[in-house]
């Protein structure tokens, strides 16, 4: 049975809301009045119950182990919820005047502090919505790094061939030339071809370490001073910052600029695909190009009274990519996170989640092919197909893992691995939910060498199976109530 | 608490692995630079930090305990209770993206929902599943328009009556593109309207771009630009308060192309700025050039109706540098919450709300109005927010106000410096008729002084 679309469900009559009468005399109403406002007309039970529905046809982490490489599925702590809906948080409005809202820039102020703290950067802004906008950050400040110095031929962005598409999407947005650099054979950076591209045209490097195949790049110190003798910068992908809470801080590898994610590293919920929130660090040499406004103290404090926070702006900076202050309702829950969990809860963060992929490895790869056979960070990328079960592909035991109620991995990426399929188990499972893990993977590889076909037409305890995507991209229907427009 | 592993756990894994301690799994991490002591304050627990935020929160002053007279952008309405008992659901909340769509029928079809009630609301074909704001909507439209004419077309003529944060944003995101952004710098045509837009658009002009209401509260029917920008070949984008749209003709009938705006008056708190949720709709035709993600209804094979990511060859996971946009994030749960929200008022409650908030603010404005020394800067019909011409500045106003437990409006001469000592006012449902006369009284003692 599937549930009715809010459209469908609509009584002519009903109301779910209803709003006092105007206490004041009524205006004139305006010439260019609406005439027909077509939304639908519900009770409230119509719409907590059609939600509810809806709710309950998701996969969802309070559910179970959810292992998206390069997602960093964790728990979201339930107090995170109740902390950002304070009042003072929440019902505070971006644009009071700051002695009104000293609380607000102290938290902000203390977690720029933090995240600068753990990463190993002098400065932060925490204005970018998302990692993919804090990347356009990262780039916009390098970029306004070369005009300063007036070196404005820097315009050769390296992207190693296991980054996210971001990345190259991000640099292209920027203005920048993109050139893809191959791995090596062990999945690092290949040094002989990064040399070949270090010029006078090169503005950076974007480094995702641990990389997208899960591994911590062996040369990495190498890397970034091959980059800066050539006059270029290091943008770091923060994406994989999980694996290094406490372990090491990328600042002190070398690295110039960095996004982090509080949306995967930090615990805030990815609540069906955002919001997220992309604070960017930056090394001492780029404070001045910091997006605007950034929080400092304004007036020092004394015994008898608090500093005095505000908004200061970067004297060469980019400008301001969101309004407002950023996604602030996830900074709250951010703090929290790393205020419940210390120095030493952060490094226990990074051990195990490193401790879970690698036991996952060693239980998973004489039943999977390993894409590169060394210990892993936080995640491990295996194929999902057999010389020997040739027909079966990593969609078809993604698809099999839902018919044991677990989520799939992450496929098809990296692109550098043929039917990659990219786990990552986060330090919140524990070794029960990683052996049951196991030996489903185990059961499932099996069944493909057994009876494929079980693999070929799952999944089959799904709320629905599997779709016609092709049908959704030929004939477009995008909303209700309108009919399809074939191509 | 978060990590589950005991002792005994943890030495059957590590002899598993074949390693004797945890240490042991950094091997490739450069030996001087591991294990660093981070200078952070001692863990807490949940009781602790609890108090700690607590006490965070309380020193700011919030809607709790003054009376809000504040917009420009972020608007102060009630949330229904039912709305944040959907988003705070862990099946909502605790989702990742609906990549496998057999698991994420739930998220799918709330976003096929959305795109229907925003497509409905603004009077637009196509709706995409949101970003992150209203200001960056704004600029994935630039580069929608952008693409629509194959980097042919470099102008993009801007209002000045659009939000300063989001004409600062423009520039930020096309500072290394060829695109020229015209229009918004000449500030001799605040008072003029859209009419002064037009003598710049010409057969360079990829997009122009006008807000509704404008940033000073100000409503004008925009065909007469939209039949000039067309003329031109150009694309109209019009930024929306989607609060406005239960009340005023929706953008789609006088001629938008594409239609971005602020989401966070539908449903979602203030919250200090973000997160919000922005809009972006269009036509039809220029649906493969829009970016962001894209639910599309299609059918498994048991034959039953579903949901599913589409289009997805535009985005920056499969096209990488030559997509038009990096985003992959969107903001799922904000646009949730103002599913949620359009479902319950439906139709007869968003109109109330959006009459509520034009009744109001014409009452406060009246009041305001005939004080001694304020007066309105403009007589274009407007929505729920004005601009009062005052007699001081306006912060120092907003002192006064502040200690009467007033937050009052913004100040306009932050941004334009001709407007100094204007106040851009901002009443919505939440504003009794008792709220509006202390706020002209406060403002009466203030001209008196």
């Amino acid at each position: 049975m599937t549930e009715p679309l809010l459209c469908d469900l609509s009584v002519p009559g009903r109301i779910g809301m209803r709003y006092p009468e105007p206490d004041v005399p009524l205006a004139e109403l305006p010439v260019l009045l609406r005439q027909d406002l077509p939304l639908p007309e519900l009770s409230e039970v119509d719409v907590v119950r059609h939600f509810t529905h809806l709710s309950k046809l998701n996969y969802n982490i309070d559910q179970g182990m959810y292992p998206l490489g390069s997602c960093t599925m964790k728990y979201n702590p339930k107090i995170n919820e109740d902390t950002a809906r304070l009042p003072g948080f929440a019902l505070s409005h971006p644009l009071q005047p700051i002695e009104t809202i000293q609380g607000n820039l102290l938290l902000m102020y203390e977690l720029q502090k933090w995240l600068g703290e753990i990463g190993g950067f002098a400065g932060m802004t925490l204005q970018p919505a998302a990692g993919a906008q804090g990347e356009l950050t990262g780039v916009l400040i390098i970029r306004a790094y070369f005009k300063s110095r007036g070196e404005t031929k820097r315009t050769k962005i390296l992207i190693p061939d296991s980054a996210h598409g971001t990345n190259p999407a991000t640099s292209a947005m920027s203005g920048m030339q993109v050139v893809e650099l191959k791995s090596d054979e062990r999945g690092n950076v290949n040094l002989e071809a990064l040399k070949s591209h270090c010029d006078e045209t090169l503005a950076g490097l974007m480094l995702t370490n641990p990389n997208t195949l899960g591994l911590f790049d062996e040369n990495v110190i190498e890397v970034c001073r091959l980059v800066h003798e050539a006059g270029g910068l290091v943008y770091g992908d923060g994406a994989n910052m999980n694996a290094l809470l406490g372990i090491v801080r990328p600042g002190d590898l070398g690295i110039d600029v960095m996004h982090y994610n509080l949306h995967k590293t930090f615990s805030t919920p990815h609540g069906g695909g955002g919001p997220g929130s992309g604070p960017v660090g930056v090394a001492a040499h780029l404070v001045d190009f910091l997006p605007y406004p950034v929080v400092d103290i304004i007036e020092e404090g004394d015994e008898d009274m608090p500093p005095l926070y505000g908004f200061v702006q970067p004297k060469q900076s980019i400008g301001r990519v969101k309004s407002f202050h950023g996604q602030f309702g996830m900074m709250v829950r951010a703090y929290t996170y790393i205020r419940m969990l210390g120095p030493e809860g952060l490094r226990r963060v990074a051990e195990h989640a490193v401790l879970n992929a690698n036991y996952l490895m060693h239980l998973l790869k004489d039943y999977y092919h390993l894409a590169y056979d060394r210990p892993c960070m936080h995640e491990f990328v295996v194929e999902g197909q057999w010389d020997d079960a040739p027909e079966i592909h990593a969609l078809d035991i993604s698809k099999r893992m839902m018919d044991y109620n677990l989520h799939p991995p992450t496929n098809y990426f990296p692109l550098i691995v043929h039917e990659a399929l990219m786990i990552e188990p986060t330090e919140t499972e524990s070794k029960q939910t990683l052996d049951k893990f196991v030996e489903v993977m185990r059961e499932i590889a099996r069944e493909a060498h057994e009876t494929p076909e079980v693999l070929k037409s799952a999944p089959h305890i799904t709320p629905v199976g599997r779709l016609d995507e092709v049908k959704a991209a030929k004939e477009l229907v995008l909303c209700c109530g309108v009919e399809s427009i074939a191509d | 608490m978060f990590i589950p592993h005991t002792q005994e756990d943890r030495e059957e894994m590590l002899r598993t692995i074949g390693i004797s301690n945890l240490d042991d799994l950094f091997q490739d991490v450069p030996a001087p630079h591991r294990f660093p002591d981070l200078n952070l304050p001692p863990a807490l627990t949940e009781m602790e930090v609890l108090q700690e935020m607590q006490s965070i929160a309380v020193s700011n002053e919030s809607m709790e305990d003054m009376i809000c007279f504040l917009g420009a952008g972020a608007y102060h309405h009630y949330v229904p209770s039912v709305v944040d008992a959907i988003i705070r659901r862990g099946e909502f909340l605790t989702a990742y993206t609906p990549y496998q769509p057999e698991l994420s029928q739930g998220t799918l079809q709330a976003i096929f929902d959305y795109q229907s009630l925003i497509t409905a609301l603004t009077d637009m074909d196509v709706s995409n599943a949101s970003h992150y704001d209203g200001s960056t909507a704004v600029a994935e439209a630039v580069a929608m328009a952008h693409a629509n004419f194959r980097g042919k077309r470099n102008r993009v003529v801007v209002s000045p009556a659009l939000h300063p944060h989001y004409r600062q944003n423009l520039r930020t995101y096309n500072q290394g593109s060829e695109i020229e952004i015209v229009g918004d710098e000449d500030l001799s045509s605040l008072s003029k309207g859209p009419e002064a837009l037009e003598d710049l658009i010409d057969l360079n002009t990829a997009l122009v771009i006008v807000q509704y209401p404008d940033f000073f509260g100000r409503v004008y029917d925009y065909t007469r630009l939209a039949d000039k920008v067309h003329a031109a070949g150009a694309l109209l984008a019009v930024s929306v308060n989607p609060i406005a749209l239960g009340l005023f003709t929706p953008p789609g009938k006088f001629g938008a192309d594409i239609v971005t705006g602020e989401g966070q008056p539908l449903g979602i708190p203030l919250s200090f700025g973000g997160p919000y949720l922005g809009i972006l709709a269009t036509r039809m035709e220029y649906v493969r050039k829009m970016a962001g993600r894209l639910v599309g209804e299609t059918v498994d094979n048991r034959g039953q109706r579903a949901y599913v990511l589409t289009l997805t060859a535009r985005e920056q996971h499969i096209r990488r540098e030559k997509a038009t946009s990096n985003i992959c994030t969107n903001q799922g749960l904000m646009a949730l919450a103002a599913t949620v929200y359009m479902s319950t008022l439906g139709k007869h409650g968003l109109r109330q709300v959006s009459e509520l908030c034009y009744h109001k603010a014409h009452y406060a404005a009246r009041s305001i109005g005939s004080l001694p020394g304020f007066s309105l800067w403009s007589d274009q019909p407007f929505f729920n927010e004005f601009v009062v011409k005052c007699p001081g500045p306006v912060d120092e106003i907003n002192m006064y106000l502040l200690s009467e437990g007033i937050l009052g409006g913004y100040n306009l001469g932050n941004d334009y410096p001709e407007l100094a000592n204007h106040m851009l006012i901002a009443v919505t449902e939440m504003n009794s008729r008792d709220d509006i006369d202390m706020l002209a009284d406060v403002l009466a003692e203030v001209s008196n002084d």
